[in-house]
């Protein structure tokens, strides 16, 4: 397979995110960049991805993608629909999903999401539409990945308001908490992959995308970030990715 | 049983009354909503699990006190601005909420529905969520002693959804993504149901829910009532409906101007800063 060039950042950042799905897995899918990246990942090398949108429909292999969480198309090829409840009790609740794919307003040094508000809650900054599915896709999945565009304003040392819990304060923390999954495995942004470290638990660069520099990531990050002594460079989307992807997008 | 609009909307929905107007995206009662604006209701608890552009047109036209949701955008477009614009400026009036994740959500309604004061999940814990309503505290399981989060029961004075089909007796036929409308109704003292059409006959269809007309107050026939989502089997979500919405609601005078010329309604106030 060829490399591609002149390919967008973003779309550097939704094929890596759809590297971090595989076939055998069932998949929780958040709206917008989660539902293009999966969509991505079940038409290229995860062909048979179980994607569950919190909408009911498990199972589905939408021919477009989705403009929203309760899409028709989504309805129309899915393996099932079920209400809301179920979805969330009988399906989300047990952990019998495997990964949870979430997107952030804002992320914290210990991969904690923040879709609430911007500054306080009783007098915001900025009023975000909320919690929806996330606090419960993060707790309850048996890992989570984000996918998210990085900069300060958006990874920042302590976010304003918990919405989904990442890995709390550090160490131990979900466990006290007795949140069942293990939370946040990674996160992939238009810079380069973070990982929880093992043993502090705070965001960690594992990875860069072509191009990118460890100052470049650094800037866009609110915190001092620390960098993994084995940094790799994240492969390079292939021309098929790109014209799946493309073709999904429906850019040229 | 079988009703018009306007009379449903002015014999089932009082002022200071819990309105649920339910819907996943799909069969959204937006037609409902507009008449709840043209017949000037004041002071509604609004619940829904994903308010969106009617509950932003609620919102802006005054009738909401209150708003329980667990999440409020305009589906994948945006942000909901006149929900945004009461909540940061207090316009046309303050808007208090009752702020709940999906599960929790969707767990008050089942506890509704069930005739129980309370349900139980596995959330919540670690979230800010927890600290900024009365309604979610933790139980302790008297089987197991594990800690679990605790909701209590919604039960709307009325819940108003939108479906396919009713046949003239007033059973309701509703398919496709089915979302949290069975629970609202059956959680609610009454409820009003605006359908596509009136047949004689219900057909069986796949994955339908059936919601018989001894748990509906009313059923309204209201074609293209959930325009601009979307009515599985008979018409398309409008996309571009959406999108304008995103435009329309960002500026006070747009929205008033909106108000005046589709819903026919006045906006209170319209331009005062807030």
């Amino acid at each position: 397979m060829t490399t591609a060039t002149g390919y967008t950042s973003d779309e550097m950042m939704t094929v890596a995110a759809a590297h971090a799905l595989t076939s055998e897995m069932a998949c929780f899918v958040g709206i917008g960049l989660p539902s293009t990246a999966a969509n991505l990942a079940c038409r290229t090398h995860a062909r048979d991805l179980w994607m569950i949108y919190e909408s009911g429909t498990l199972g589905t292999r939408p021919d477009t993608l989705p403009l929203s969480i309760g899409d028709g198309v989504l309805a129309e090829t899915a393996d099932t629909v079920v209400s809301v409840p179920e979805v969330f009790n009988y399906w989300l609740q047990p952990g019998r999903i495997d990964v949870g794919f979430l997107g952030a307003a804002q992320i914290d040094r210990y991969a904690n999401i923040n879709t609430t508000v911007i500054g306080d809650y009783a007098d915001p900054k900025v009023r975000l539409p909320g919690a929806g599915g996330a606090p419960e896709i993060a707790a309850s999945c048996r890992e989570v990945v984000v996918i998210v565009r990085q900069s300060a304003r958006t990874f920042v040392d302590r976010a304003d308001f918990v919405t989904s819990v990442g890995h709390g304060r550090g160490p131990g923390d979900r466990d006290r908490l007795g949140l069942r999954g293990a939370g946040p495995t990674r996160v992939i942004t238009d810079l380069g992959v973070l990982k929880p470290d093992p043993g502090t638990r705070e965001l960690t660069l594992v990875q860069l995308h072509a191009g990118v520099t460890v100052d470049d990531v650094r800037a866009a990050t609110g915190w001092e970030l620390a960098v993994s002594p084995d940094l790799a460079t994240t492969p390079e989307p292939t021309a098929e990715e790109l014209a799946v992807l493309r073709s999904l997008t429906g850019r040229d | 049983m079988i009703v018009p609009l306007d009379e449903g909307v002015r014999e089932l929905v009082g002022d200071s009354d819990t309105v649920a107007l339910e819907g996943f995206t799909h069969l959204i009662p937006v037609a409902a909503g507009h008449e709840i604006i043209r017949q000037g209701r004041r002071d509604l608890t609004l619940a829904r699990m994903t308010p969106d552009i009617v509950y932003d047109q609620l919102i802006g036209a005054g009738c909401a006190a209150k708003l329980v949701f667990s999440w409020g955008g305009n589906p994948g477009v945006g942000s909901l601005h006149r929900f945004r614009d009461a909540i940061q400026h207090g316009w046309p009036r303050p808007l208090e909420i009752e702020e709940h994740s999906h599960a929790g959500m969707a767990n008050r309604y089942v506890a509704g529905a069930s005739g129980l004061p309370f349900a139980v999940l596995r959330g919540y814990a670690g979230t800010d969520l927890v600290g900024q309503t009365e309604t979610i505290k933790t139980v302790e399981c008297p089987f197991t002693g594990e800690h679990l989060a605790a909701v209590p029961a919604l039960n709307p004075d009325v819940a108003i959804v939108h479906a396919q089909r009713a046949d003239r007796h007033g059973n309701v036929q509703l398919w496709g993504i089915t979302g949290i409308q069975k629970e609202a109704v059956l959680a609610a003292e009454r409820s009003l149901v605006t359908v596509e059409e009136i047949v004689d006959e219900l057909d069986p269809v796949p994955g339908q829910v059936i919601l018989p007309a001894r748990v509906v107050s009313a059923v309204s026939v209201v074609p293209g009532g959930s325009r601009p989502s979307y009515a599985h089997g008979y018409y398309a979500r409008d996309n571009g409906a959406y999108q304008d919405w995103d435009v329309v609601s960002r500026e006070r005078e747009k929205f008033a101007a909106w108000l005046k010329d589709d819903v026919g309604a006045d906006a209170p106030l319209p331009g005062k800063a807030g």
